[in-house]
């Protein structure tokens, strides 16, 4: 084997499963923006402190800089664009256009994708506790209110509004 | 932000992991979860020639077996957050997940990875002090294990050997009379820490003090056992007085560094302040412990 024989993986992205060669020091986040995805995911510090390339890994989120690729063969992956089902905005991504949770947008795709992992998982969450969840997520506009503001009506949203 | 070129291999085996360390030689590392490595490699602090991935050579089993509690080297700091075994009978390693980075980071960090990686800021490696936990390693002359407290040397050095991989972490677990306490102190949730104390004391139906463990993190160039100075608790009750004393003897004999967060002295300062208070948490967690041992005993 050579010092750094390229991988075959097989990973699905907002739903479509793709193979792809990938020499094993290619990160995840670098694969989703170039490959295989597209700019939605967003490389901020590049060390797993300021949540912005945040995807979910089998439904959980991850530190997309700090895994690479090929660790993430066999696996399913959700960047901010799987959200959005068919061209509509998923209710949490309104909820964010209705309460000012984004400003320069930067940290919005981590934000989001954090915020919908939580929720769906403690749907009945009070605002220190989103606040303790979104806590690896930095923001250097809003001030971190108006997120949370958007997080709650999102979370204060008739159950069954939620397609997912 | 490219780590440098590295061959990569996934191990379907603890003995095959090992197997492959030994043929790949001194530039080969493991990895598990990556969230202390990864950044190394970004940052070119680190460049292994190759990469052996652990991730998925056994399942993260969590398993009480009498007073030991049994963890996978893979368990993930989330799978600590959310045990109920854990919460029960090692609270402080889930008081201590909760504090470890952020989501992303818990989610992917393992405790073997968070032990083998030697920072001395690490919150699990402390609390495993003052639980007098021990490790399984498997290396290239079989499996030994290791006090905890034998593992760290200074900063990101400890005494694996080479080849030589954590497997399993054994954790005493909290017996009767056994009350217990973390405490981190940090700038922001998720920074690193300035000063971690874990605190597991035993006391009588009274509540006088029969036992107590205590380990320092973040101030020196390891995590410490500071329970000799508590020693002076025994026969006393845990109050303001006696816990304060404790921490003024803790604090005037650790080692304590300075770091870009906290000088040398503030640090002190804080290890005696946080001491007092940890004993004093503990000694409240072994009062809640007994109540609701003769609640259920009563029910």
């Amino acid at each position: 084997m050579s010092a750094t024989a390229a991988h075959t993986i097989n990973v699905t992205i907002n739903g479509r499963r793709t193979e792809l060669r990938v020499s094993p020091n290619l990160s995840l986040l670098e694969l989703l923006r170039t490959e295989a995805g597209g700019p939605e995911v967003k490389l901020g510090c590049g060390e797993g402190v300021c949540g912005t390339c945040t995807v979910l890994l089998d439904g959980e989120p991850v530190n997309s800089c700090l895994m690479f690729a090929v660790q993430a063969d066999g696996c399913g992956i959700t960047t901010v664009r799987g959200l959005a089902a068919d061209g509509e905005l998923h209710d949490l991504q309104q909820a964010f256009l209705d309460h000012a949770g984004s400003q320069c947008g930067f940290c919005t795709p981590g934000m989001l994708l954090t915020a919908k992992w939580y929720l769906d998982r403690h749907p009945d969450a009070d605002r220190e506790e989103l606040r303790r969840a979104i806590a690896g997520n930095l923001c250097r506009c809003t001030g971190y209110t108006k997120i949370l503001d958007s997080i709650e009506a999102y979370r204060d949203l008739p159950q069954d509004a939620d397609g997912d | 932000m490219y780590a440098a070129a590295f061959d990569y291999l996934r191990a379907s085996s603890w003995t095959e992991a090992v197997e492959r360390l030994r043929e790949l030689g001194d530039d080969a590392h493991v990895i598990a979860g990556g969230q202390s490595l990864v950044p190394m490699m970004i940052l070119h602090f680190a460049a292994p020639s190759a990469l052996i991935d652990i991730g998925s050579v056994e399942e993260r089993t969590i398993e009480l077996a009498g007073d030991t509690l049994a963890l996978s080297a893979l368990v993930r700091h989330v799978d600590l957050e959310h045990s109920d075994v854990v919460a029960e009978h090692a609270p402080m390693l889930t008081q201590a997940a909760r504090q470890i980075g952020n989501v992303r980071v818990r989610q992917r960090g393992t405790i073997g990875g968070s032990l083998a990686h030697g920072e001395p800021a690490a919150e699990l490696p402390c609390v495993l002090i003052a639980h007098g936990a021990s490790v399984h390693a498997l290396g290239p002359d079989g499996e030994r294990r290791i006090a905890v407290n034998d593992l760290p040397i200074m900063q990101l050095v400890t005494s694996l050997g080479e080849g030589e991989l954590i497997t399993r972490v054994e954790v005493p677990t909290l017996t009767n009379g056994q009350g217990s306490c973390f405490i981190e102190m940090a700038r922001r949730p998720g920074d690193f820490a300035m000063v971690n104390v874990a605190a597991i004391v035993t006391c009588d139906d009274g509540g006088t003090c029969t036992a107590a463990r205590l380990a320092l993190g973040a101030v020196g160039g390891r995590p410490v056992d500071a329970s000799s100075a508590a020693g002076a608790l025994t026969g006393h009750a845990i109050d303001e007085e006696s816990s304060e004393a404790v921490g003024r003897a803790v604090a005037a004999e650790a080692q304590v560094t300075p770091s870009s967060h906290a000088s040398a002295e503030y640090r002190r300062e804080m290890v005696g302040v946080l001491v007092a208070r940890a004993l004093r948490g503990a000694a409240a967690d072994a009062e809640r412990r007994r109540n609701g041992e003769r609640a259920a005993a009563a029910g």
